[in-house]
């Protein structure tokens, strides 16, 4: 009883990983998700997998959300799948990957374990339900 | 499933101390439990606290912080604590923007916070999530929030030592007095020491320092901002009767090229080292317990009302009445609340 009210809020960290250095889409989607009620973590730029990984597992987010711009997605994506699984983060995180992604690897990315690839002229509000819809259930 | 999870944190898993401090934030059902498991596992962790205006440097004094003590092999853990918006909810949580010093070194255990606009809940949340860093084993836990309004203050007030960043040319001395905020450092740092202004804030700092305690600057001139040699002042060089006193030393660093970080772990580790002797320690630890128990108290009381409330078919009745100017907002607050007080007289009988 007493202090007993839930008060679940959705927490998201937005990761930008590697060498790339556009992060108009990444702070536009940060402010997005926090008009929408959510707290966003937002890494800073030229982050590495592991440091994605240490800040997802440490935040307890919900989603994570990685920008990547660079083409380096089949290298770093399955680095950072590797880190949450060894801390046991994997299984309720849901994964994003947003940018310039290939067809052939969007297919790769989902075989991966991320749940949606956003690419260009992805809206927000559609972000915004997909994150809704798709949040993990915690226990 | 509690059980398990205590067990995890206690073993040492991140994931489990992160799950931990996410069941604190959302208040699931359970929570309490598990504060309460954790309760005995506390005690060892020595608790900081460093607040300051928005740019003074705050994050990025804790991460060469945490840098250092890791150096000494001390585990560290930080919750930072950012507003959040009280319109949305939502939060940008950038704090951890500035932890470059600590990468990939899991036994630095950054969380970000939020102030999620709940009117005390923060501290609570905040206390509980201390006790869980605690419980896991921290050494160093440090609490970092802008210090503006009560709410942030009786946050840092959970801390044994209190840092308070200024950074240079913050204003007049006016400033500095009206400033409640600074009335409950243990120690000031004054950050980007190598910019304009600095030596100017540190001697208002040290007059405003000599003010407090009632006497009159000695050593200041009549326009103030002679230049000091900088670096670390003894804080208990004067001696004499007052040597009990802990009058707050100034540290000045550069953060980003960690300078003068030392001279704050040396001022923390002597003002820890005051708290010891003079037993101050014991008497904050029972002060901090007290007021834990009475937010705790009045959080509890304000459900049951709220509950009460809705029972009784929510208050339009009440609030149509007092417009009507039928009765008053007192007299509604004693009407609501008279079974309770019959309660009560009936008990103490």
């Amino acid at each position: 009883m007493g202090v007993d009210q839930e008060q679940r809020t959705i927490r998201c960290l937005v990761a930008k990983v590697g060498l790339d250095g556009h992060d108009r889409g990444a702070h536009v989607i940060s402010r997005a998700f926090r008009d929408a009620g959510f707290e966003v973590i937002y890494s800073g730029l030229h982050k590495s997998p592991e440091e994605i990984v240490q800040a997802a597992v440490q935040e307890d987010v919900d989603v994570l959300g990685i920008s990547i711009l660079s083409g380096a997605h089949d290298t770093l994506v399955p680095k950072i799948v590797d880190g949450l699984e060894e801390y046991g983060a994997f299984e309720d995180t849901l994964l994003l990957v947003g940018g310039i992604i290939p067809d052939d690897d969007e297919a790769e990315l989902k075989e991966l374990g991320v749940a949606e690839v956003f690419g260009p002229g992805a809206s927000m509000d559609e972000m915004i339900a997909f994150v809704r819809e798709n949040v993990p259930e915690r226990r | 499933m509690t059980a398990d999870l205590i067990a995890d944190l206690l073993d040492g898993q991140h994931r489990a101390l992160a799950r931990v401090i996410t069941k604190i934030e959302n208040r699931e059902p359970g929570y309490r439990d598990l504060v309460s498991q954790l309760h005995e596992h506390t005690g060892e962790a020595d608790v900081i606290g460093i607040t300051g205006s928005p740019g003074a440097g705050k994050s990025t004094l804790v991460d060469k912080m945490a840098a250092t003590y890791r150096d000494q092999g001390l585990t560290v853990g930080v919750i930072a604590i950012d507003p959040s918006s009280p319109f949305t909810g939502g939060a940008v949580l950038g704090d951890r923007i500035r932890m470059a010093s600590n990468v990939g070194d899991m036994d630095v255990f950054f969380r970000s916070m939020s102030a999620r606009g709940s009117l005390g809940g923060l501290s609570t949340a905040t206390t509980d999530a201390v006790k869980a860093l605690d419980a896991f084993g921290k050494d160093k836990v440090i609490i970092e929030t802008v210090g503006a309004g009560q709410n942030e203050i009786d946050i840092v007030k959970m801390a044994d030592t209190v840092a308070v960043l200024v950074p240079p040319g913050s204003g007049d001395d006016v400033q500095m007095l009206k400033a409640g905020i600074l009335e409950i450092a243990d120690l000031f740092v004054v950050n980007k020491a190598d910019l304009e202004g600095a030596d100017r804030t540190v001697q208002e700092l040290k007059e405003m320092i000599e003010y407090r305690d009632g006497g009159v600057p000695g050593r200041v001139g009549h326009h103030g901002a002679s230049a000091s040699g900088g670096g670390f002042e003894r804080a208990d060089a004067d001696g004499g009767e007052e040597s009990e006193q802990w009058i707050p030393p100034i540290v000045e660093t550069v953060a980003k090229d960690t300078e003068g970080i030392d001279d704050v772990l040396d001022a923390l580790a002597d003002h820890r080292e005051h708290l010891v002797e003079s037993g101050e320690l014991d008497s904050k630890e029972q002060m901090r317990y007290a007021e834990e128990i009475r937010t705790l108290l009045r959080e509890d009381m304000s459900v049951l009302l709220e509950r009460e409330i809705d029972r009784m078919g929510g208050l339009d009745e009440y609030v149509e009445r007092v417009r009507e100017r039928e009765t008053d907002p007192y007299s509604v607050s004693d009407e609501i609340l008279e079974p309770l007080v019959d309660c009560l007289e009936r008990a103490d009988e």
